[in-house]
């Protein structure tokens, strides 16, 4: 029993059965669907009127990428599934999202710094993806290039004005940092390379700017590109699909 | 009149649904209307991800085509080459600015569409709809969408 669980990768799971060119979309799709699934929560809870739309605003820009991706991923397989069966008829070990994006949203220092470690992330991705000779890939990549950055824009100032504001703010960002600095590893580790060196100097100097820093602790956590998650992501998916899991292929 | 073109101004003139002054010719997404032995697709590319007008607009064009009495049609999503502000026309930039939207350009560029004061502070880079960022001008003290330069 306990052989098959460790070494049994079931079938559909992001290491078997699926096309690499396939299998890169998915995971490109499942960060921006868990990410635009997370930030969702926050509405009608952010601090500010204007951060509740903001938050919203960027939830639905990852969840329109997710859906191309999605979509594209599906038309290339070939086998007829689309964005609902992608997003809503996969299990926790077939998601094959970084460990970063499914953390929970903590508070909003929190939240902020899960935001500022991904749109860096993402902005060098889409940088080079956007090069890509599948035309519609690029497409996509050049359109979510340009949200990263407003993205970036929104994550960076406010952790600049977290980090430098009061001791209560400066600190809450700086565990922020200290809990969600264990998941950047994983950034590095494909399916597209993303230069780790250019990410780290953006990503530090915000840092700098805003008078925190990263831990000297060199732990990290990775398995999410390969369908190992932390326990949140279950939940997350239960709630985002108990509704097609009840009900499949509802509308309304 | 050719039957082509009776389609085409058809389906040019379907209205976004969030900014329901500008037609989706004047908003530059569609990219072509195509008939053939009487079937009519229609391609259409997406604006921003997060706009969640897009479905709502595929459907539109299908009902616009329906009325008319059309049922082989198909409506295509394009995803590149990607769409960009510059691709709104200039009737669509006319009208956003009579519509009291001040059109893309460079945020500190933004011109107040009600007092023409060209020191708007910016409130929220995320505004009402994907597309537009919430701006207050500093002399009549009005608050305004800009339509984020893309």
């Amino acid at each position: 029993m306990s052989e098959q669980i460790v070494t049994g990768a079931p079938q559909g799971t992001p290491e078997s059965g699926v096309a690499p060119e396939v299998a890169a979309l998915l995971a490109h799709a499942d960060d921006n669907m868990v990410l635009a699934q997370r930030l969702g929560e926050w509405i009608s809870n952010a601090p500010e009127l204007e951060l509740d739309i903001a938050l919203g605003n960027i939830a639905l820009d990852h969840l329109g990428v997710a859906r191309a991706l999605y979509t594209l991923a599906g038309e290339i397989e070939g086998e007829g599934r689309d964005e609902d069966d992608l997003a809503m008829g996969r299990t926790e070990r077939q998601f094959a999202n970084l460990l970063l994006v499914e953390q929970p949203n903590g508070d909003f220092g929190h939240t902020i710094v899960r935001q500022l470690l991904f749109d860096v992330y993402q902005r060098l991705l889409w940088d080079g993806l956007a090069a890509s000779p599948q035309r519609s890939l690029a497409g996509i990549a050049e359109r979510a290039r340009k949200e990263a950055e407003y993205h970036f824009r929104f994550s960076s100032g406010w952790l600049v004005r977290l980090g430098d504001g009061t001791e209560e703010a400066h600190g809450r960002a700086q565990d922020a940092i200290d809990s969600l600095w264990r998941f950047t590893a994983e950034l590095f580790e494909g399916p597209e390379p993303v230069d780790r060196r250019e990410w780290e100097r953006t990503v530090f100097a915000v840092f700098d700017e805003a008078g925190v820093s990263a831990p000297e602790d060199p732990y990290q956590r990775t398995g999410g590109r390969r369908g190992f998650h932390t326990e949140h992501l279950g939940y997350l998916l239960a709630e985002m699909q108990w509704m097609q899991r009840a009900y499949p292929g509802m509308e309304w | 009149m050719s039957v082509a073109t009776d389609v085409r101004g058809l389906v040019a003139s379907v209205v976004d649904p969030e900014i329901p002054v500008l037609t989706i010719a004047d908003l530059g997404i569609l990219r072509s209307v195509e008939l053939d032995d009487d079937r009519v697709t229609v391609t259409i590319t997406p604006t921003y991800s997060g706009c969640p007008a897009m479905r709502q607009i595929e459907d539109d064009v299908a009902a616009a085509l329906r009325r008319a009495g059309i049922d082989e049609f198909e409506v295509r999503v394009s995803h590149h080459p990607a769409w960009t502000t510059d691709w709104i026309t200039e009737e669509g930039i006319r009208k956003l600015a009579e519509f009291g939207i001040a059109p893309p350009s460079r945020i500190d560029e933004v011109v107040c569409p009600r007092c023409a004061s060209d020191r708007p502070r910016l409130v929220s880079a995320f505004g009402s709809t994907a597309c537009k960022a919430l701006m207050v001008c500093s002399r009549c003290g009005e608050p305004f969408d800009h339509f984020k330069r893309f």
